[in-house]
């Protein structure tokens, strides 16, 4: 069967999880429903045949499981979405509308991929002004005392979200042209490999980006995602285990020094080692977190009863019970009405994307390829990880999404464009050579 | 560059493990723990959308139900009592933040559909909430009222309780002064100040003197064990000496050489000092256990808003506790007692009495349930009367019954004779004394009807006054609800 194919077949159990999915929430909530609503889920699955027919065109080669695999991730988030406010479930759709035209210009434009280690220092500036510009005053907005998101007239976004992928593309990089050197130049001083001198440089820079993300950003955990994303890039550039080591002592020294002066880094540490010490402030969103998934159990409540306000409460989005539950807590809203199984399916589909990230990025047949597709990976990965780690109390809570799950257009938009990154390298990497036989 | 890639992949999949087992602790392994903690209050947002079962007298009238409020997801139930403060005991409440009382609290599990959860899987598909069921009480509604109204109208704190003898229905629980639990919410506060309690199921709740209603028990203990027959004559006369104390009749009564039918008709304590000493301590107590002395009713309704009547002794702030040995069985014998060991008793302990003579020595198990219906309209559980104990034999119950109904006839419920109608009736008054000097005296009754076919046992009492007689001051209330009972006013 030819690599479309199968991803057709692999758009059938999305079809499926939505069609369900939306079933159970317009069966449980019929009186307040319109009918029309339903037909959220078949606009979402025709963008998602549309971007196929696509994919059959431009890049037939490209690996068939990673966009069904995303569209599961998406219409998972979609229904969640729609169980809590259908408006929400409309916005999240068409923010994937908007996600796959980016989707689909960044596979009609980065053709060759290349030309970004072109602009790779364009791109790093660019990528640190966004990351730093929750901090302009005027434009910054603080949620949760964590500077990520920017507030520009009408429109809102995270930019650590598109920041990711411009610090990624600049490591990928720059790596690949410095590996030998940092490998050849390294010094063994006490049975540890140091890496030279020289490039130490460029390695304290990112350290002190991560610090400085820590400080201004005031983010534990999106420190957490650029810095090791950036540990996974050195690791698979060098196979030097001695420096990723290195580098996440370096981390946690910096991290428990800012953790003891910067106020707010610390007080979500401690909230993490116990919520309960002030359980009606700090500790009140992770411990209704993990209330909501006590209540969920193994198979949870079902999708649309669970309990997601206060009896007597008004139902807006503001005022459920687990806070900000369409963004960083979707997780918990998962565990609670789909249970534990729900919940390893969640993590499950992010570990398959995962392996079919890193699966391009060892077919892949240049040095930059490589390293792209081994840092979009890791660092799509780390983020899954840091915010369902931070909401069940892994490590200390953050602010950053669930990648294509949680509301927000920033976050759709830019898992869309890495996808496609990774669509583009799979492409080019099981593309036949001339004359090979297939 | 692939094996640090393969490597990668490895770490991201121990990252995701650790994913899943912290998802797995707090969703299933430390779940419990974490419903129970404080800091949690779904457990309680669930309770309140949870549509607790309807409660209704025997006769259709709503005692309790469940209201909705608030519209689509975020909607709760609120507790609604239409009959007010008739039935606050022996029902109770049932709010979130007041608790839950009564009969209320007894019956939860059924009331909120916890037994109901594995049908409920398919409701679950369905999509349905979790719904109690419903329990038709075996309380007579128009009793009820007319109990209350009679204590009421005494103006002393009392109760009423009448049970079918041949079932265990208990068809009247009543305790005055009552409350309100529609005020729960807002007047508990007051309600658990308030002098006299309003709180205190004084049916079942409360022990008092039983007197001379006791001599039915004590009767009981020596005919069916063998210690004396109705023809067993002692000396009537009055004061005699026991315990080095002298015991005189009601009134100062003189009688001769008596037996034991004429000694209960004019309820003769000097009769029954004797007959108590010569049955003996040990079977006396062993009778007062078949009755249920000793320990709680076993109707429907938390242990700790009931108490075991018994032979007790002061013990512990204002409680009490039983003993077996070392009380004055001449003065236990006649339903009172001493400061070592005295005789106290719940209304519906004594009702259990006249239910036992009734049925021919058989106990049944008192019970509050008629029938339970869950939600979708099926009866899952009915009233099976349920023999509690064989107190006596069949013979032993009818020459009691006999000799109760000559109490009624001829005796010291005499003028009560007719507020049946033509129905006969048996009965026993008490009086226990209080305080001699002043007069103050504890008015009981204790009674059942139709002699031949008894329907209801009723036991009735009221705070001391000065000057009160079982037979004038509880005595109506008894036969006004029998009444009521039988022939419907």
């Amino acid at each position: 069967m030819s690599a479309r194919n199968r991803e057709l077949l692999g758009l059938i159990p999305v079809a499926g999880l939505l069609i369900a999915g939306f079933a159970a929430v317009f069966v449980v909530r019929k009186d307040e429903v319109a009918d029309a609503s339903l037909i959220f889920g078949a606009y979402f699955f025709a963008i998602c045949l549309a971007a196929h027919i696509f994919l059959r065109i431009r890049l037939p080669n490209a690996d068939p499981y990673l966009f069904p695999l995303v569209a599961l991730l998406a219409a998972i988030g979609l229904v969640m979405l729609y169980r809590i406010d259908e408006s929400l479930a409309r916005d999240q759709a068409n923010w994937f509308v908007v996600g796959l035209v980016l989707f689909v210009l960044t596979i009609l434009f980065l053709r060759d991929y290349h030309v970004l280690e072109r602009y790779r220092y364009l791109i790093v500036v660019g990528g640190l002004i966004l990351l730093l510009l929750p901090r302009v005053p005027g434009i910054g907005a603080q949620v949760n005392g964590a500077y990520l998101g920017v507030k520009l007239g009408p429109l809102a976004f995270q930019p650590a979200e598109f920041g990711k992928l411009a610090i990624v593309i600049f490591l990928a990089s720059y790596l690949r042209e410095h590996r030998e050197v940092l490998v050849v130049g390294a010094k063994r001083v006490a049975g540890i490999t140091f890496p030279p001198i020289k490039h130490l440089g460029p390695m304290l820079v990112v350290w002190g980006a991560a610090m400085l993300m820590l400080v201004f950003i005031r983010d534990l955990g999106s420190s957490l995602m650029f810095f090791g994303a950036f540990l996974a890039l050195i690791y698979t550039a060098t196979n030097r285990i001695s420096f990723v080591i290195i580098g996440l002592a370096m981390f946690f020294v910096g991290a428990w020094f800012f953790a003891s002066t910067v106020g707010h880094v610390g007080d979500r540490i401690d909230v993490w080692l116990d919520p309960y010490q002030d359980a009606n402030g700090d500790g009140y969103q992770v411990l209704q977190s993990m209330f909501a998934q006590a209540d969920g159990g193994l198979f949870g409540k079902g999708i649309g009863e669970s309990l997601l306000w206060a009896p007597g409460a008004k139902e807006t989005v503001e005022n459920t019970l687990i806070p900000q539950v369409q963004t960083d807590f979707i997780y918990a809203l998962i565990v609670n009405e789909l249970g534990l199984f729900g919940g390893c399916g969640v993590i499950t589909i992010y570990a398959l994307i995962a392996a079919r990230g890193f699966k391009i990025a060892s077919l892949a047949r240049d040095g930059f390829s490589k390293l792209l597709a081994a840092g979009l990976t890791a660092v799509f990965a780390l983020q899954a990880f840091v915010i369902i780690g931070g909401v069940i109390r892994v490590i200390p809570l953050t602010g950053v999404t669930l990648p294509l799950i949680s509301y927000g257009g920033s976050s759709v938009i830019a898992n869309m464009v890495l996808v496609a990154l990774l669509l583009l390298i799979s492409d080019r990497a099981r593309r036949p050579e001339p004359g090979e036989a297939r | 560059m692939n094996v640090p890639i393969r490597r990668l992949l490895a770490v991201v999949l121990v990252l995701f493990a650790l994913l899943v087992g912290f998802t797995s602790n707090w969703s299933v392994f430390d779940a419990s723990d974490l419903e129970a903690k404080t800091e949690n209050k779904r457990p309680l947002f669930e309770a309140q959308q949870i549509k607790r079962g309807k409660i209704t007298t025997s006769d259709g009238q709503v005692i309790a139900n469940s209201t909705k409020s608030g519209e689509n997801e975020s909607y709760q139930y609120l507790r609604r009592y239409p009959q007010g403060s008739l039935f606050g005991n022996p029902i109770g409440y049932s709010f979130i933040t007041q608790g839950t009382s009564g009969f209320e609290r007894a019956e939860n599990a059924t009331l909120t559909g916890e037994e109901n959860e594995f049908v409920s899987i398919i409701d679950q598909i369905r999509g349905q909430q979790r719904e109690g069921s419903d329990i038709v009480t075996t309380l007579d509604s128009s009793a009820q009222q007319l109990a209350t109204d009679q204590l009421q109208a005494t103006g002393r704190p009392g109760a009423v309780v009448a049970i079918e003898p041949s079932t265990g229905a208990v068809k009247v629980m009543a305790s005055t002064p009552g409350f309100d639990p529609n005020q729960v919410p807002d007047d508990l506060d007051q309600f658990n100040k308030a002098d006299p309690s309003v709180l205190t199921n004084r049916s079942i709740q409360s022990l008092y003197p039983p007197g001379s209603t006791f001599k039915v028990v004590t009767a009981a203990a020596a005919l069916d064990s063998g210690a004396a027959t109705p023809d067993t004559t002692f000396d009537g006369s009055s004061p005699q000496t026991f315990s080095g104390v002298p015991l005189s009749n009601a009134g100062g009564e003189q009688f001769g050489t008596i037996d034991m039918r004429t000694a209960l008709t004019h309820s003769v304590n000097t009769y029954f000092a004797q007959l108590g000493e010569s049955v003996g301590a040990e079977t006396l107590l062993d009778y007062m256990h078949r009755f249920g002395f000793g320990k709680d009713p076993e109707v429907q309704l938390p242990d700790d808003q009931m108490a075991a009547s018994g032979i007790l002794t002061p013990s512990g702030k204002s409680g009490y506790k039983q003993v077996d040995d070392g009380f004055d069985l001449a003065r236990v014998a006649i339903g009172q007692g001493g400061q070592e060991g005295q005789v106290l008793s719940t209304v519906t302990q004594m009702a259990e009495v006249a239910a036992t003579v009734a049925n021919g020595g058989k106990l049944m198990k008192p019970t509050l349930i008629e029938k339970v219906v869950d939600p979708d309209g099926r009866v899952t559980d009915e009233l099976d009367p349920e023999v509690q104990s064989d107190v006596m034999s069949e013979e032993t119950a009818s020459e009691l019954a006999d000799m109760m109904t000559s109490v009624v006839d001829e005796g010291t419920a005499a003028d009560l004779a007719g507020n049946l109608g033509g129905t006969t009736f048996a009965g026993k008054t008490g009086t226990a004394e209080i305080n001699i000097e002043q007069d103050i005296a504890q008015p009981w009754f204790i009674a059942f009807a139709p002699v031949e076919d008894p329907k209801i046992a009723v036991a009735v009492t009221t705070d001391p006054c000065a000057g009160c007689f079982g037979g004038t001051d509880a005595g109506p209330i008894a036969t006004a609800v029998m009444n009521e009972i039988l022939n419907g006013g």
